[in-house]
């Protein structure tokens, strides 16, 4: 398959890795940010063949993971109106909230339909004209542009039964409060390649300006990871602290100047509460008032208040990087992908998933 | 006749009958069923047997490459052959939705005598049920059998032995993804094909080979991964697979790299996996490649010497990862 194959090249990927083992001794902390990432790392055996020296952090980009739980309550409480269709991604059906998840909810009757796209959802609308759609609205600039040209399909065709319950964040903002946090120490990051697709580098310019830490776009093949390791390793050892573009086949320094412009027409940037985290300034993103009337929240008349959390739950540490899954009293015990406790556990981004599923020591 | 099905049709009366015969009799005709006793009486001459059921409840009902009927024989055959035996007789039950088809019904009938005949298997018993509109979707269709264990061959999932050679007969997940890119209406160009096919001729050209095969299973619901993950159970082994030799068609690899998933837990309807000790499995590949459904045949990983119950898989960078169980149903993630 083209532009797959090449980077998953054996003997090349087995060249990276003598590389990568050759650069420096020093103990180097590297945070993948994305969960793409993570899962494409275990996927690939990649922590395998790393030096003893270079150790990975998994970070907090994966969306079903860092929406609080306040978000999965209120999305189950919103299933039980009469007459509405839930709309969502596949990876939140099982995120476990107080009264249950979605799945359970699909199972005792509601309306609950997985999709691929938002913009299936304008179909869904026409089709059927008697019910009130409700899009799950998460994700990072990844998926929100799309959102946004939903709504404004939407609203362009005056489709008045299709609502979103939105809870986009915004990738950047998250980061510096990671690295303003005394406990991790953060030596370099791998730099979500799909992010900056949309976003383009220049968001994370203040890493390196403001916190001298370097960090390495790349993509999500393992030939795209071990090269994005070997460059961040080489800029910590020789203390060159930039922002690389190791994705330059996807990624443009400006962006993608379209889907930008989308985000901008649909959505103002707010605060936002993200799972483990707390509430970070300017992370999240909001209809703006010209899109407000397909507010679900609103439309709906939901007061929503924000918490997080089940007891016990370790997710928080986890996606800021503090503790391994393996720490978690929970993991694999009272947490596991049929009964999970925490959205780490649920989503196949999670780190715990990852951990789960891949980590051939767990077992 | 009516061109759809109505609750009559299930009745037990005239309606009843005119289906049975026009449709069902007519296409599954043979000696045992046009007895028309109200079970099917048969003749054996061996000890042992192998006995099996499937229900088959697929959406949609029609996919490229097969529609539930030739599944619902496929699949009940292909249990029958790995377990080691020959395939006889099956029986046939319909759960139907009222307003369903006779014209769809009866390309569906067709599809099961065209795979029978294909497999030698009679279809020997059957049953129809109509229910209201809504009470199920389209058509489900049960079918159980049973087949003749061949003498000297004992094949089962506790038989896997370290040094033992890991065959498939083709590529991964050609079935799962077709059903999952037809159902949701991806859009995706490009041939998606289910690898639906009775397998009986194959293992019975496998066992030909070498009849000392310890395992064979096909890699159904859970696909290659939850099979071995059974096999290295009940063996009590540990499978190790090597990533750069797992077979995939470039649409699946396509279809699996867009929704995030992977395809070695995507199901298969037409492929099998092998557990041959290694000094056999050259002869036991050879012969398989011979075969129309075993010629992209290949050896993914073999049984190794660790203790333990476990699967991994060694990847194309040189690392290792487990190949857990599938658990739940595989979730299309969000970016």
């Amino acid at each position: 398959m083209k532009f797959v194959d090449e980077f998953r090249n054996n003997e090349y990927s087995k060249k990276l890795v003598e590389k990568l083992n050759n650069i420096s001794s020093e103990k180097i902390n590297i945070m993948e940010v994305c969960g793409s990432h993570t899962m494409a790392i275990f996927r690939y055996g990649i922590r395998d063949v790393l030096p003893a020296n270079v150790n990975l952090i998994s970070g907090p980009g994966c969306p079903v993971c860092v929406t609080p739980q306040s978000y999965i309550d209120t999305a189950l409480t919103l299933s039980e109106q009469g007459n509405v269709i839930i709309a969502t991604f596949g990876d939140m059906m099982r995120v476990p909230g107080k009264k249950g998840s979605l799945s359970e909810k699909k199972a005792e009757g509601a309306d609950v339909r997985i999709v691929y796209s938002p913009m299936d959802c304008l179909q869904m609308a026409l089709q059927n004209p008697s019910k009130k759609i409700v899009f799950l609205s998460v994700g990072f600039e990844t998926t929100a542009p799309m959102a946004a040209i939903t709504v404004m399909e939407a609203k362009k065709n005056n489709i008045n039964n299709l609502f979103f319950f939105t809870a986009h964040k915004i990738v950047p903002p998250a980061m510096e409060a990671l690295v303003q946090d005394k406990e991790l120490k953060i030596d370099g990051f791998l730099l979500p390649g799909n992010v900056c697709a949309i976003s383009g580098t220049e968001p994370y310019e203040f890493l390196s300006v403001d916190y001298n830490i370097p960090g390495v776009v790349t993509g999500f093949e393992p030939i795209d990871i071990l090269q994005g390791l070997n460059t961040v390793v080489s800029l910590i050892s020789k203390k060159e602290y930039k922002i690389s573009n190791e994705y330059k086949r996807i990624v443009k320094t400006e962006g993608n100047p379209i889907a930008l412009e989308y985000l901008d027409k649909a959505f103002n940037i707010v605060d936002s509460s993200w799972r483990g985290l707390g509430r970070i300034p300017n992370s999240g993103l909001e209809f703006n008032s010209e899109y407000e009337d397909f507010d679900a929240l609103k439309h709906f008349k939901i007061d929503y208040e924000e918490y997080d959390g089940s007891p016990g739950c370790k997710c928080g540490e986890i996606l800021k990087g503090k503790i391994k899954p393996t720490d978690c009293p929970l993991f694999k015990k009272l947490c596991t992908p049929e009964n999970p406790v925490g959205s780490c556990m649920v989503s196949s981004e999670g780190t715990c998933a990852a951990y789960y599923r891949y980590h051939k020591d767990t077992k | 006749m009516n061109d759809k099905i109505t609750l009559s049709h299930g009745s037990g009366g005239t309606q009843t009958n005119k289906l049975i015969n026009e449709v069902f009799f007519k296409h599954f005709d043979n000696d045992i069923l046009n007895q028309m006793n109200d079970a099917a009486q048969v003749d054996i001459d061996f000890k042992k047997l192998a006995f099996t059921t499937d229900s088959f409840v697929v959406n949609p009902i029609f996919f490229n490459g097969g529609n539930i009927g030739k599944l619902a024989v496929c699949g009940t055959v292909n249990d029958i052959a790995v377990s080691g035996a020959k395939p006889l007789y099956l029986t046939s039950a319909f759960i139907i939705e009222e307003g369903f088809s006779i014209e769809k019904l009866e390309e569906i009938v067709k599809s099961m005598a065209q795979q029978a005949s294909i497999a030698g298997v009679k279809i020997v018993a059957g049953d129809t049920k109509v229910v209201e509109k809504g009470n199920v979707d389209g058509i489900f269709i049960n079918t159980s059998g049973i087949g003749r264990i061949y003498e000297n061959v004992n094949i089962n999932c506790a038989n896997a032995r370290a040094g033992d050679n890991v065959i498939i007969n083709g590529t991964l997940g050609d079935h799962g993804m077709t059903i999952m890119c037809e159902r949701n209406k991806l859009g995706l160009e490009g041939n998606l094909k289910s690898d639906c096919a009775c397998l009986n001729s194959l293992v019975d050209t496998m066992l030909e080979a070498y009849d000392g095969i310890h395992v064979i299973r096909d890699a159904t619901r859970g696909g290659v991964a939850a099979v071995l993950n059974e096999i290295s159970e009940f063996s009590n082994v540990t499978i190790a697979l090597e990533e750069n030799n797992l077979p995939l068609k470039e649409e699946v690899k396509g279809a699996t790299e867009m929704l995030g998933l992977d395809p070695l837990y995507i199901a298969n309807e037409g492929k099998l996996c092998a557990f041959v000790p290694e000094a056999y499995a050259e002869k036991v590949l050879n012969a398989m490649r011979k075969h129309p459904l075993g010629c992209e045949a290949v050896i993914i990983g073999k049984v190794t010497e660790e203790t333990g119950q476990k699967v991994y898989l060694n990847t194309i960078v040189g690392g290792k990862r487990l190949v857990d169980m599938p658990s739940g149903i595989q979730l299309p993630r969000i970016c």
